[in-house]
């Protein structure tokens, strides 16, 4: 069947003739590989996007529920070519090592600064308490979004 | 003659001693980094692995036709359809390519299949149907031990035998089998090139090695291989062994279409090495001052079905079983066993981290036998450069400010005792406040930087000037650990240029770069890149008669004599095979000159315990390293923070749990790694000495955070609790009870 | 590959009584989806039903979501909604969900055991009402009929005066329970008691209740006994992630905390 869904802003649609995951669409189908499929089992928040408006994972939505849905993924944050506030953030505090789990900490981490501009550390890290980052120990990505906070207080 | 080396300014925009932004930073926000998992082709057919259910059984048949059948499937390949050698291994081929008579460990791979697309791929996998005849599996290390079935045995003996002190503490300690859990599972993609040779792009911490081993199974010429670095979603060791690469590379000549997989999280837990379980019987015996007289232990590490690098774990884990202390005499026994558990291999410590988990207890119940303060005690027995190994008897040339570790991690001050807003039990509400105690614990670590006993040991790299600037080449893997920032920030200070880059070429067009192991890449092609570029700059400067290289071109005295345009016309490039000093393998008695350099670090440990429910939060970790020189501040914080994580987590969380030779917990869901709420506030202080033989002075700091981070954990759950936890990972009820 | 996308209670119901697999937030049956172990060909989703989604007193409909629970739930229930999985688990996960998947280590269930809530059921041909004991049949086994969905959880008109919730794991988030509990109390003595992750069922400590229910100011010993009683009611088993021996003595020593909290 077709599924018709607003990706990025911009209609989209997808052939899906399975129970595959709005994660394998997204990479196999839209190529949009900037979703990282590392668990599939929302255990490690990779694959995370904005799905109607809330963080979900993106290995954990069915496709063919995505009909009519709104989907933002790390490719359509901010306007094209332009880093929005979290993604220079965590550039310029060396928050990223390996890179795999920064889309979804993109993500995550963004849609916690569209709700609110100046989150504390405990906002912060409870907002990020679904996406594991194994380079890191957390440090930097907290410092990163730290400074951007008090940038915005 | 080249001319003299100038000295080069060591600082400044972008070079060494700064923390540029990562080049490939943007790109990571971006989710526009390719890595292998995203790596496509038009006409690629996609495969998947047939994997064992039993740690142990004959394959009395294998009938593919039902896989074949499927619609969509162009190929399964068995053990029968290996060309070339039918084994691989990183220090002694003996893994079978795909299983043949017998199955040993319980994932292991039988069959490989290629179809259209991922789904009908892992259905075909799901279709073969393997007949096997269940055996008995050897799961219990210590019953190998017994029946000698073993990878290697390992004796060390120095200094008087007969010597006792009038102190002993004896224990037995043991360690968990931890994961490396990279985030980006196994993937790749292999091209076939239509004249019957392969191009490989697949997950990897050292491409040589790679392409060695695919043309040795497929029996094709070196020059037909071409294994190309790509973008790799992390590693910590768990990459130094081929998995999927022969594999891929067989179906890709198999079919004449390229072919891609991605392992799931399951096969991963499978599909790599671990870091080895182990069991310690440590024997200490000191004199009333508490200096160490004699060390005494016995070392069992589990190298599961196949060798992978066992032998060379289990000797590190030998020669760095007393730490980073002096004695005088010390004996001590080791076994690499061969079972059918899972295969362990290298993690990030390769073997120093589970003798610190041994050691570091026996020196906090030393010091409590004595009654001497458990950092009294270190400084006493502190190794210096100068000084032997205690166990190899090597001279320590290269510097090792043990003692300078010791008293800066001493002097670092401590939070408030009272327990923070992070209780143990995190979510779930378990503890409050005054549930809770509180403990310190200190451990110190010491490991060898690059390759040992003999190894040879290089790193070649290329640098040339170009229009983007000067390029260096390197097939030197990237994990995330930032070797693409620091070889360019060196270059920039070599040669005195602002623009550099770091260009990955495949393994025929550059040498090997070695591993990104062993805390190596930034000395070794770190070393390779500083001689080349300075060599360069050298020869240019030679050959224009310049002063000075800028990015302006050849400077004389005010002016620019050759504009950089016309350099990089003239197509200069230099390529640097670099080696560190020599080294040779020991003695019957374990003696030698063993290891290239050497790394200190210290760490404490503040943690709360909820000792009737037996939970801890860690609350922070503290350390001071031995770096010799900081060449990227940030990425050294950086590794620091996230090796102490992963170190955190061994401490306190991650173990694969294995019962009857079976993995119970191959899933994110139960091997459960730290969340940014598990992770501890960290102060990291550095030491930097001049001295050794990495560029500038640099030492590798990739492995010294987690050697000693756990046994600093598991000492603060000691001291918090009054339990005497000899196992790591703690677990609730090793508190509790 | 077939799916409904409804947008009422009747269409779902019509729907389901085809055959089509209930569909909510997606978390438990994706992840059986994505390991090869589950494989539908016909779904509804029911995020888009009204009627499922309404929460109004004491009715929770069974398509709200844990991150609404954690904001606007009764304490020990939103205690508990805080540590179901991830965030983003918890923005996509539903209270219904949880109950029609029936995990023994469902963080949602002990509460709805301790305040004696009852699950609505609803098909084409009615609703019924089902108390959660008997809703409850087994590991992952519920007593949903064929064409039936879960509706709501239905609450009693009123809560206990005071209820705590507790989860003991060795993450600080995002983990499975070793052992769960809420503990209820009202200024009379009553007490309840429900644990999770110690048998096939979330169950009530019923002789810890009776003896603490009659204590209108327990002493330590009480709490002693109430703790030792928890620990002897509870039938947990050994495996890969704690030990029976383990979990009794969490069940007891989280469930007397518990009721500590609830008597300050």
């Amino acid at each position: 069947m077709i599924v018709e869904f607003t990706l990025n802003g911009e209609p989209a649609q997808a052939r899906v003739v399975s129970p595959v995951s709005l994660l394998d669409v997204l990479r196999d189908q839209l190529q949009l590989p900037g979703s990282k499929s590392a668990c599939a089992q929302g255990e490690c928040g990779s694959c995370s996007v904005v799905f109607d408006g809330e963080v979900i994972c993106s290995c954990l939505v069915m496709a063919v529920d995505v009909a009519g849905s709104s989907v933002t993924t790390v490719e359509g944050l901010g306007e094209p070519g332009v880093l929005n506030a979290v993604q220079e953030a965590m550039v310029d505090a060396g928050a990223v090592q390996c890179g795999f789990c920064t889309p979804g900490i993109v993500v995550a981490a963004t849609e916690l600064f569209n709700a609110n501009p100046s989150p504390d550390v405990e906002e912060i890290k409870e907002a990020l308490a679904g996406n594991i980052c194994r380079c890191t120990g957390y440090g930097a990505i907290v410092r990163a979004l730290q400074g951007l906070a008090e940038g915005s207080r | 003659m080249t001319a003299p080396t100038r000295q080069r300014p060591t600082t400044g925009e972008a070079g060494i001693g700064t923390s540029p932004v990562r080049p490939d930073g943007v790109s990571k926000v971006q989710g526009t980094f390719a890595y292998a998992q995203d790596l496509e082709r038009p006409d690629m057919l996609w495969g998947a692995t047939v994997r064992s259910p039993h740690p142990h059984a004959r394959v009395i048949g294998i009938d593919i036709a039902p896989a074949l059948a499927i619609g969509g499937v162009h190929a399964v390949i068995t053990a029968d359809d290996v060309p070339g050698r039918g084994v691989f291994g990183l220090e002694h081929p003996d893994q079978p390519v795909l299983a043949d008579e017998t199955v040993a460990f319980w994932g292991e791979p039988v069959a490989v299949v290629a179809a259209e697309d991922e789904e009908t791929a892992r259905r075909a996998a799901a279709a073969v149907v393997v007949e096997y005849e269940e055996l008995e599996p050897s799961v219990d290390p210590e019953e190998a031990d017994r029946a000698d079935d073993v990878f290697r045995r390992m004796r060390i003996r120095r200094g008087d035998q007969t010597l006792r002190g009038e102190v002993v503490v004896e224990g037995v300690y043991e360690v968990g089998m931890q994961d490396q859990a990279p985030l980006g599972t196994e993937a790749g993609l292999a091209v076939p090139d239509g004249q019957g040779g392969v191009d490989l792009y697949a997950t990897s911490q050292f491409v040589h090695v790679d392409q060695e081993q695919v043309v040795a199974s497929l029996g094709l010429r070196p020059e037909q291989v071409r294994a190309h670095p790509t973008g790799v979603g992390g590693a910590f060791g768990a990459r130094e062994d081929v998995n999927l690469h022969i594999h891929l590379c067989m179906l890709a000549l198999h079919t004449g279409r390229p072919v891609k997989m991605v392992y799931s999280r399951a096969e991963s837990f499978t599909g790599h090495v671990h870091r080895h379980p182990a069991k310690m019987w440590y024997r200490h015996e000191a004199d009333r001052e508490g200096r160490l007289v004699r060390v005494e232990a016995r070392i069992l590490i589990d190298g599961g079905a196949y060798a992978s690098t066992t032998s060379a774990v289990l000797a590190n884990a030998c020669y760095f079983a007393v730490g980073p202390y002096r004695a005088d005499s010390v004996s001590v026994d080791g076994v690499g066993t061969r079972t059918n558990n899972p295969p362990c291999g290298a993690m990030r410590g390769f073997g120093a981290v589970q003798v610190c988990v041994g050691y570091e207890a026996q020196m906090d119940r030393l010091a409590e036998e004595l009654g001497i303060d458990p950092l009294e005690l270190r400084r006493r027995n502190a190794l210096a450069t100068g000084d032997r190994m205690p166990t190899t008897g090597q001279v320590i040339e290269t510097p090792l400010p043990v003692l300078e570790v010791i008293d800066s991690l001493a002097a670092m001050p401590l939070p408030d005792a009272a327990p923070g807003t992070d209780l143990p039990g995190g979510s779930g509400l378990t503890t409050e406040p005054q549930h809770v105690i509180r403990g310190v614990g200190y451990a110190f670590g010491i490991k060898n930087l690059a390759f040992s006993e003999g190894s040879d040991d290089y790193a070649e790299a290329r640098v040339r000037l170009a229009e983007e600037g000067a390029v260096v080449e390197t097939a030197a893997i990237e994990v995330g650990q930032g070797l693409v920032t620091v070889l360019a920030q060196i270059t920039r200070s070599a040669l005195g240029v602002s623009r550099a880059v770091v260009r990955h070429v495949d393994t025929s067009r550059i040498g090997s770069a070695g591993s990104t192991s062993a805390s190596r890449q930034t000395q070794m092609s770190g070393g390779a890149t500083l001689e080349a570029a300075t060599r360069l700059r050298d020869r240019i400067l030679e050959r224009h008669s310049g002063d000075d290289l800028t990015d302006e071109g050849v400077v004389r005295g005010d002016d620019v004599v050759v504009p950089m345009t016309d350099l990089i016309a003239e197509a200069w490039e230099e390529t640097v095979t670099f080696r560190h000093p020599a080294t040779e393998p020991s003695d019957g008695d374990g003696q030698g000159r063993v290891h290239a350099d050497f790394a200190v670090a210290g760490h404490r440990a503040v943690v709360d315990v909820d000792p009737e429910l037996g939970l801890v939060n860690v609350v922070r970790v503290d350390t001071v390293q031995d770096v010799g020189r900081a060449l990227n501040p940030e990425s050294v914080r950086g590794q620091i923070e996230g090796g102490i994580l992963q170190g955190v987590g061994l401490a306190v969380m991650e173990e694969l749990v294995i019962e009857d030779g079976v993995i119970r917990n191959p899933t994110f869901t139960d091997y459960l790694l730290p969340t940014i709420l598990d992770a501890p506030d960290v102060e990291a202080l550095l030491i930097e000495q001049d001295g050794s033989w990495g560029p500038y002075g640099a030492k590798g700091v990739g492995e010294p955070p987690t050697i000693s981070s756990t046994a600093a954990v598991a000492a603060a759950i000691r001291a918090a609790s009054g339990k005497p936890i000899h196992r790591v990972p703690v677990r609730p009820q090793d508190i509790a009870f | 590959m077939q799916a409904h996308h409804p947008t009422s209670l009747g269409e779902a119901l019509a729907a389901v009584a085809t055959g089509a697999r209930p569909l909510a937030g997606g978390t438990d049956l994706m992840v059986e989806v994505n390991f090869g172990h589950d494989r539908p060909d016909h779904v509804v989703g029911l995020r888009r039903v009204p009627e499922l989604k309404t929460w109004e007193g004491n009715r929770i409909g069974s398509a709200v979501t844990w991150r609404r629970i954690e904001r606007d739930g009764p304490n020990a229930l939103a205690q508990a909604a805080r540590t179901v999985g991830s965030p983003q688990i918890r923005n996509a996960g539903t209270i219904g969900g949880n109950l029609a998947t029936a995990s023994p280590a469902g963080d949602g269930h002990p509460f709805i055991a301790a305040v004696d809530a009852s699950i609505e059921l609803v098909s084409q041909s009615g609703s019924r009402v089902v108390p959660w004991h008997e809703f409850f049949t087994g590991v992952k086994k519920t007593s949903i009929a064929p064409g039936e969905l879960i509706a709501s959880v239905v609450l009693p008109a009123e809560l206990p005066d005071r209820h705590e919730f507790g989860k003991v794991g060795v993450r600080s988030a995002m983990v499975i329970s070793t052992v769960c509990a809420v503990v209820t109390r009202n200024p009379d003595g009553r007490t309840t008691v429900a644990l999770g992750s110690v048998a096939p069922t979330p169950m009530r400590a019923v002789r810890a209740e009776q003896m603490i229910s009659s204590i209108t100011t327990p002493s330590t010993s009480d709490l002693d006994e109430f703790r030792r009683l928890v620990s002897e009611e509870v039938s947990p088993i050994t495996d890969h992630r704690s030990t029976e021996e383990y979990r009794r003595h969490a069940a007891g020593t989280l469930a007397r905390r518990l009721l500590e909290r609830c008597l300050r």
